[in-house]
């Protein structure tokens, strides 16, 4: 899949579903600090990931991402 | 010392009108609140008479978090409980700096167990049916989302006594308040609404099928009725110490001055007379008063042959001939369940705010235990100055509230 179809999804679903503020979307901006998503968002990540992706994460996969920009990689990875 | 305790506000959010006024519209002019839901036809229910409210769009109200980790039932309660803190002008700022409580009556999340359960099957991923699930499906849902969305610091849990939870929680709200241990308590009961709610109610028999007429199924008393009609949705109300009240200046609609309460000890479903009696004299020496001084009875009255004539009897051997006028509000609303508790002591309470009796609909010839009863077939202009509520439930709970006008 195409990288910029990855982040309009991505974005999408974070405005659409999770209501993050479109403005606070930004590569750098910190999932928890900026974006303000908690541990159980998490969980709903996995889910909205699952249903726009067809791939399942695990709680270990978000160990290293911090930013927006982290968790765009980690898709891109995992579709690749 | 104990002390008194007062209803200083009251929201409902019901199949006969989804706020205090419409409510007390439909309750005056006897307004059905039943319908067919085509649902349940398809789904294999023997009735698929109901009440029905409208789901609330809390979107603009509430966050996304907020949402998510509630069931149909705590949208409902939600709504009541916004109007009766409106009601009580109990603001948040004023809840931020006091130790309100919430005690709820709630005994199901059938819909929200069963979705989510469905989910993981499909899946074969618990992770995947999402973060509020949890949260909707435990039984103390209602307490547990109210409770974060208020911020409430006080007592904190859900009632379940099948269908006299709510009136239960009224009664441990009263019984917190006059200890001294509480000043604030946010009391009600909540009932979901669904086909996956009622499915094994209805598997008893115990279900009026008069489709032909739904606003005439339930006819409580009536010597025509053929069962029970269930309904929904949440009534909530604000106790408080009468000082408390007083000193916030908060609007005094009434004083709770008696719970009775009691356990048939008998069978799982089938109502006895000696139970309810006892509940009803428990709540008269609770509050002092002869039985005489009752105006009226909310009867719990569900519209099932059995369930009817035993009330009658156990109203008349507490009250005797010449006793207390009695109606029961399920003829229009049909039978609110976890709900009915609080929301027949909101309707009692309209009516004794604006001096009427609203009227048991479709009762055209009383059966011979009801015969001896003061029924009120016809809406009928009346103080009313003090009112005894009854609720019983499964499991032989019973429940007796008396509230006095002030």
């Amino acid at each position: 899949m195409d990288k910029e179809v990855i982040i309009e999804k991505i974005n999408n679903f974070l405005v659409e579903e999770f209501e993050v503020e479109e403005d606070d979307i930004a590569p750098e901006a910190g999932l928890k600090e900026t974006l303000e998503l908690d541990s159980l968002d998490f969980v709903d990540l996995v889910v909205a990931i699952e249903s726009n992706f067809g791939v399942k994460l695990v709680g270990e996969d978000f160990v290293n991402v911090k930013t927006l920009q982290d968790f765009y990689t980690l898709i891109e990875h995992k579709l690749s | 010392m104990t002390k008194r305790v007062v209803i200083t506000g009251m929201g409902i959010y019901s199949c006969i009108g989804e706020n205090i006024n419409k409510v007390k519209e439909s309750l005056y002019n006897g307004t059905s609140g039943i319908v067919v839901d085509q649902e349940r036809i398809a789904f294999g229910y023997r009735s698929p008479l109901t009440g029905m409210v409208p789901k609330p769009n809390l979107k603009k109200a509430l966050s996304r978090r907020q949402r998510i980790s509630m069931g149909e039932e705590s949208e409902y309660a939600y709504m009541a409980t916004i109007e009766a803190l409106e009601s009580a002008n109990m603001s948040q700022e004023f809840i931020d700096k006091h130790d309100v409580g919430i005690l709820y009556g709630n005994d199901s999340t059938a819909k929200s167990v069963i979705e989510s359960n469905d989910k993981i099957r499909e899946k074969q991923d618990t992770t995947l049916v999402g973060s509020g699930a949890i949260f909707q499906g435990m039984n103390s849902s209602v307490t547990m989302n109210l409770s974060t969305i208020f911020k409430l610091t006080g007592i904190n849990f859900t009632v379940s006594a099948a269908c006299a939870s709510g009136s239960h929680a009224i009664g441990m709200a009263y019984q917190l308040i006059k200890s001294g241990l509480q000043d604030y308590v946010i009391c009600g009961g909540a009932q979901e609404i669904n086909k996956l709610a009622m499915g094994s109610f209805d598997g008893l028999g115990v279900f009026s099928t008069n489709t032909n007429n739904p606003q005439e199924a339930s006819r409580p008393f009536d010597m025509g009725r053929d069962g029970l009609v269930p309904s929904g949705g949440a009534a909530t109300l604000i106790l408080e110490s009468y000082e408390a009240a007083v000193k916030r200046g908060a609007p005094i609609l009434g004083e709770v001055i008696g719970y009775g309460f009691s356990s048939n000890g008998e069978h799982i479903s089938t109502p006895n007379v000696n139970g309810p009696s006892r509940a009803m004299k428990m709540a008269l020496e609770q509050a002092n008063i002869p039985a005489n001084t009752i105006d009226y009875v909310n009867a719990h009255a569900t519209s099932t042959p059995v369930g009817d004539a035993n009330e009658a009897k156990a109203i008349f051997e507490v009250f005797g001939e010449n006793g207390p006028y009695v109606s029961s509000t399920k003829s229009m609303t049909g039978h609110e369940c976890w709900m009915a508790g609080a929301s027949e002591v909101i309707y009692s309470l309209i009516m004794m705010k604006s001096g009427f009796i609203a009227p048991n609909i479709n009762l055209k010839q009383p059966d011979e235990a009801a015969s001896k009863l003061n029924l009120v077939s016809k809406t009928l202009e009346k103080k009313i100055d003090v009112f005894l509520s009854n609720s019983f439930g499964f499991g032989g709970t019973n429940s007796a509230l008396i509230i006095k006008n002030i």
